[in-house]
């Protein structure tokens, strides 16, 4: 009896490995010109429907698209992906950074070995990136965001900030330009107080007891500004369970399909974003004119972007090129049932 | 007295039987994955996936070494990812402070052999705590000093050549794969050629009657555990070097990664059982199972669940093979 489960045991461990040849699924198309996306992590609605868009844009084009995700938000478990993008010989990579500088000494190596390199929505550093496709201008986005915190607080009161990680590279930008529009309009907010930058690094339930300790913290909390979609929907999430739907309002970036409910109810009086899908969409146009040598990433620089049209690359803040998608998309109960089902 | 000598004997062949074939089967394991990763990935098989693939997963293998000595003692560290943390952060807050590299460098393994002494030192002071327990609050503290050190900011800009440790080759074979032979061999020689690591294993196998026996196994105790520290000090150092910046958030789960690496490996949890060729062969398994799944492109989630599966089928065959040679053991 022993035996058998010896044996069984053992053709088990046997199995591990094989069992990934079944989880693979089909090979590789021959011949495609093959570019890679890596999101933060897995499990981030956000990044499912930039990578979606990654795809329709390579596939239209007649390329294969890899989509990879790390299942923490962390550098490290983005470097050990590129490693194995290298590894596999990709035309291109496009990643949106877990960190503006610990990706720098494994995507300098890539484009060493040849491989167009950008970032997309959160940036790296402009030496290890030869663009970054930006989703809307960093400065309006950061500077709307207070001012629609300084309406729904009606002028007074505390407000704070629920980001994502604290590397956050296009999270920590917005911030900044909260901070300076904050600081350049002394009479205009002066009884508008920023008590708190909190991290829940886009993870649901960290981003939830932030939330919690942000209520406990503040009891004068009138608005809880989330630039980030997990962020956002766990604070309207705990908004609406505790009642306090007309006492602390949430805004920010969020997305239309998660947050339909809390603009429905109140929680989140209005919203922006951009559209994800296109976000994605753009970075594979960009991904494939670096690679056929159509663009090379300076200042000035035109490319087509099929359904999207024409884009130039401008400078960006970080001393390195940018393209940028376009304004910010305001939602609110008048428009959210018309997106909410697109993305 | 004959009778006794004669049992003896034959324990000692049954052990070595028994872990000659376990090695056996990391290495049948190990072809597998090989094999099976060459097949799904035409990318996989080639010398830089042998030679410089390591350089990717080997940074935490440092650690394995003496979490095996911490196993063989039937005992468990749960702090090192924690002294990763906080020993990097340490050496980088060090460094931007105006402390030449080299120094803080120094800095990073003091550190970490402190804190790997501290969790020796409180084990052998109250023996009545468990060393889960100790472990586990030094895990929360050591990270929590991380934290109120760094808060949520990262912390870099190293001088050029510090990257060498993570990044650079000679003769193209990557440094950190050079620096884990040489601290295998270091290791190796320790549990299986002194008198410390047959203490080790003596201990781990009859605590009781080591002591009688005239072992100093609080010394023991606190050697291993500072160890542990000191190595955790280590794979701080090529972490840092091959990210260029540290975080309080980085080398999370390390320690889980790390026992899991030494269980497979064939180290028993309850002690006295292991040898330093099964790690070896354990953290080779996983690096690259983990990376040829990553080369075929599988979501994350995917990879997690496949290591996780082998680890327990691993530690069933483990359990049962090692219940029926103790059987016979209890019978003489």
């Amino acid at each position: 009896m022993r035996k058998v489960v010896i044996s069984l045991l053992i053709v088990m461990l046997a199995m591990a490995p094989a069992a990934v040849l079944f989880a693979s699924g089909s090979g590789e198309q021959d011949g495609a010109e093959r570019h890679a996306f890596v999101f933060k992590n897995t499990g981030n609605p956000y990044g499912d429907k930039q990578m979606e868009g990654f795809e329709e844009g390579i596939v239209e084009q007649g390329g294969e698209a890899i989509l990879r995700a790390p299942d923490q938000p962390t550098a490290e478990a983005q470097i050990q992906i590129v490693d194995q993008l290298v590894a596999q010989q990709v035309a291109s990579i496009s990643i949106t950074g877990n960190d503006f500088d610990a990706l720098e000494p494994v995507l300098s190596r890539a484009m060493d070995g040849g491989i167009s390199v950008l970032s997309a929505d959160s940036a790296v550093n402009p030496d290890s990136r030869m663009v970054h496709i930006n989703q809307a201008d960093s400065e309006m986005i950061g500077r709307t965001l207070i001012q629609a915190a300084y309406d729904m607080a009606d002028g007074a009161g505390d407000i704070a900030i629920l980001s994502a990680t604290s590397q956050a590279s296009n999270q920590n930008l917005w911030i900044e330009w909260m901070r300076t529009e904050l600081e350049e309009n002394p009479d205009k907010y002066a009884d508008l107080e920023l008590v708190r930058v909190a991290y829940g690094d886009d993870l649901r339930d960290k981003s939830v007891s932030e939330t919690e300790a942000l209520l406990q913290s503040y009891p004068d909390l009138e608005v809880i500004i989330a630039p980030t979609t997990v962020g956002i929907a766990a604070a309207g999430r705990v908004i609406t369970d505790r009642d306090l739907i007309g006492e602390v309002y949430v805004t920010g970036l969020g997305l239309p399909s998660e947050m339909a409910e809390y603009i429905q109810n109140g929680a989140t009086p209005y919203m922006f974003l951009w559209n994800p899908i296109d976000v994605g969409y753009l970075t594979a146009y960009a991904a494939t004119a670096l690679t056929s040598g159509d663009i090379t990433g300076a200042v000035g620089e035109t490319f087509s972007a099929g359904r999207l049209g024409e884009f130039e690359i401008v400078e960006s803040g970080d001393g390195g090129t940018q393209v940028l998608l376009g304004a910010p998309f305001r939602f609110d109960p008048d428009n959210i049932d018309e997106w909410k089902d697109v993305y | 007295m004959s009778d006794q000598i004669r049992i003896g004997i034959t324990r000692e062949r049954n052990w070595r039987e028994f872990f000659f074939q376990w090695e056996w089967i990391l290495v049948g394991v190990l072809l597998l994955v090989i094999a099976v990763n060459t097949w799904i990935s035409p990318y996989f098989l080639n010398f830089n996936t042998f030679i410089r693939t390591p350089a990717t997963f080997l940074d935490k293998a440092f650690i394995v070494f003496p979490m095996m000595f911490v196993l063989i003692l039937a005992k468990i560290d749960i702090s090192v990812g924690s002294t990763v943390a906080l020993s990097a952060v340490i050496m980088a807050t060090a460094y931007n402070a105006g402390l030449p590299m080299p120094l803080a460098m120094l800095l990073c393994l003091t550190v970490a052999g402190i804190g790997g002494a501290i969790n020796g030192w409180l084990l052998v002071k109250f023996k009545e705590l468990s060393f889960v327990i100790v472990t586990l609050s030094t895990m929360i503290i050591y990270r929590g000093i991380a934290y109120i050190i760094l808060g949520d900011q990262a912390a870099g800009g190293f001088p050029e050549w510090f990257s060498y440790l993570g990044w650079g080759e000679i003769f193209g074979v990557p440094f950190i794969f050079l620096a884990f032979i040489a601290t295998a061999i270091a290791f190796g020689l320790l549990l299986h050629k002194t008198t410390f690591g047959r203490a080790v294993f003596g201990m781990g196998r009859n605590a009781l009657a080591s002591r009688y026996s005239g072992v100093n196994v609080d010394r023991v105790v606190f050697t291993v555990f500072m160890l542990n520290g000191l190595m955790a000090g280590v794979t701080a150092l090529f972490l840092t070097s091959r990210m260029g910046s540290t975080r309080p958030n980085v080398a999370t789960g390390y320690e889980l990664e790390v026992i899991a690496m030494v269980a497979l490996g064939g180290v028993s949890t309850s002690g006295g059982i292991g040898r330093i060729g099964g790690p070896i062969l354990a953290v080779f398994i996983i690096g690259f199972l983990s990376y040829g799944m990553g080369l075929a492109n599988l979501r994350a989630p995917i990879v997690l669940v496949v290591i996780g599966s082998l680890l327990i089928a691993s530690v069933l065959v483990h359990r049962i093979r090692f219940r029926s040679k103790k059987k016979i053991n209890s019978t003489v």
